[in-house]
């Protein structure tokens, strides 16, 4: 049961991640590999900023803006500085690379004996994995609210439009590179404080912890996608949260089957690999056709 | 030929290059001058890189020219943006991909074009106050469009998502309409159709317009003014009853010099 409680609640928090992901990749066509240098970002910042003394809550919000940082380098890198997508997101990860072993002058910190989000004294009584699975919906629930809100100003159809059709958005008067600018600046600060979360929640932060997360990521984005097939936009936003949780299922199964912690990345993208084929093995194999069958009353 | 009016659109000299600084340097359009002015209804023929596109790139901003100015009510406009010059010009690509976008529906690319040019805030959008009108709207151009208001505009005909860019083009009426082969794309009968309604939108609107167009028909039959594009150099400039007299004979003439 715990086990299970302990997937509802880390799908809720990386769910974060995937709605990060799903503004750059999905609605603005910017495949941002920034991510992976953001993630551990946001998780050392957060962590070196609570061994400092700072309030969870400060330190959670510091975690979002170093992160919408890197985002926004990445921006200036690709419209400005006119770097390839690809190659402007994997120089800042870099960087950050160098930057998160500086801000925490070593390769990890221990958040033990610390104040966080998960050691208030509330989530003391009640059972086991419960702190996350609260702190995830809550924050899942504002996030989604506010992008879905977002989504739907002026501003956040510009933005859509952006990735759509950057021609006929510039056609409309908007400016495409300021539009990707906040994109991956919003997209960035969700990753760091996804990562703030994710180091609060394993009560440390790690130089390595952002390596594979992008699969992690598109992984709930694409079960989401798979599993509740043709949504709205808003629709599309809740399933990624859905999907997140389902992966972890996933996960967890995988590990009940006897793989060990060293295989998740090995797994993960090869269930990335397998829902990313799965339209068309369904259309070449003919499996609708054969589950329409076996499902119909009328076999003729 | 006289004009009363000030002119709306200049260009004053306008030359513009490519590979420029190499031995390879080229001039597309070769100091071109050209006045419009408002009300006009200019079809613009040419063969291919005469230097049309180019024309129309450069009163929309997307190139830059090497010399001369663009000047719009006398106001110097040769270094403004695309996106800032939207304000006044509006376009239709003659590609039906290129002027909607695919995954947001019909209303949706309505309501986009309603803002064209202008600032966009985190103020809601209010796709529903707007829906009756655009439904009044789509319903003018007879093609079903209304119908489909809800649907994404990648689930249309290449007919159904021109007259969209078209209606999006001259929602926010602009003072500039520049129509780029809108109509080359699609099939005789809805290019015909489109021709018509582009013709009754301009006129009810008095827009002032450039149309490109390779139907040798519809540089005749439409607009007040009719203007053949040779070389980067304007070889026929003619309007009002001078345009009526022409015939397509004396059109292709000029093309085989």
């Amino acid at each position: 049961m715990s086990l299970i409680t302990s997937s509802i609640g880390q799908g809720l928090l990386w769910a974060i991640l995937g709605i990060a992901l799903f503004l750059t990749f999905r609605v603005l066509d910017f495949p941002d590999m920034t991510v992976e240098g953001t993630f551990p970002l946001g998780a050392a910042v957060t962590v070196t900023a609570i061994t400092h003394g700072a309030s969870p809550l400060l330190a959670t919000c510091a975690g979002f803006l170093a992160g919408a940082c890197g985002g926004l380098v990445t921006g200036l890198l690709y419209t400005k500085g006119k770097i390839p997508i690809l190659l402007a997101g994997i120089l800042v990860m870099t960087a950050c690379l160098s930057i998160n072993l500086r801000v925490m002058g070593g390769s990890n910190v221990s958040l033990i004996g610390q104040q966080t989000f998960f050691s208030a004294n509330f989530f003391q009584s009640l059972p086991k994995y419960f702190d996350s699975v609260l702190i995830g919906a809550a924050t899942i629930l504002v996030i989604t609210g506010l992008v879905a809100l977002f989504l739907e100003t002026e501003l956040g159809q510009a933005f859509i439009v952006t990735g759509d059709n950057p021609m006929m958005a510039r056609s409309q008067g908007i400016n495409t590179d300021n539009m990707t600018i906040l994109g991956l600046t919003l997209s960035n600060g969700l990753v760091g404080l996804c990562g703030a979360l994710i180091s609060q929640s394993n009560g440390y932060a790690d130089a390595n912890m952002g390596i594979g997360i992008i699969v992690v990521a598109l992984a709930s984005i694409i079960i989401g996608e798979v599993v509740f097939g043709d949504l709205t936009l808003n629709q599309r936003l809740i399933a990624v949260t859905l999907g997140s949780i389902i992966y972890r299922f996933v996960l967890l199964l995988v590990l009940q089957l006897g793989f060990s912690t060293n295989d998740l990345n090995l797994i993960s993208a090869i269930i990335l690999a397998l829902c990313m084929m799965l339209p068309n093995l369904r259309n070449s194999l003919h499996l609708n056709g054969i589950l329409r069958k076996g499902l119909s009353h009328n076999d003729r | 030929m006289t004009v009363d009016q000030p002119a709306v659109l200049t260009l004053k000299n306008v030359a513009t290059l490519v590979n420029r600084n190499t031995p390879n340097e080229t001039k597309i359009l070769k100091n071109l001058d050209l006045q419009v002015f408002p009300g006009d209804f200019i079809t613009v023929i040419g063969s291919n890189g005469a230097g049309k596109s180019t024309l129309f790139n450069t009163i929309s901003g997307d190139i830059v020219p090497d010399e001369g100015q663009v000047l719009l009510n006398g106001q110097d406009i040769t270094h403004d943006s695309v996106e800032k010059r939207t304000k006044f010009l509006s376009r239709v690509f003659q590609d039906p991909k290129m002027g909607t976008a695919p995954r947001m529906t019909v209303a949706e690319n309505l309501l986009l074009a309603v803002k064209r040019g202008q600032k966009r805030g985190l103020g809601l959008r209010h796709l529903h106050a707007n829906k009756a009108r655009f439904k009044m709207l789509a319903a003018t151009m007879g093609n079903g469009l209304a119908e489909r208001l809800d649907t994404p505009t990648e689930n249309l005909s290449g007919g159904q998502r021109q007259t969209l860019s078209f209606l999006m083009a001259t929602l926010n009426r602009p003072e500039i309409l520049l129509l780029d082969e809108h109509t080359a794309a699609l099939d005789p009968k809805t290019s015909a159709g489109l021709m018509e309604q582009t013709s009754k939108t301009v006129a009810e609107q008095q827009l002032t317009c450039l149309m490109i167009t390779h139907h040798m028909e519809d540089a005749l039959k439409y607009g007040n003014r009719l203007l053949v594009l040779h070389a980067g150099k304007i070889t026929l400039d003619v309007r009002g009853e001078q345009k009526a007299q022409m015939t397509k004979e004396q059109i292709m003439q000029l093309f085989v010099d």
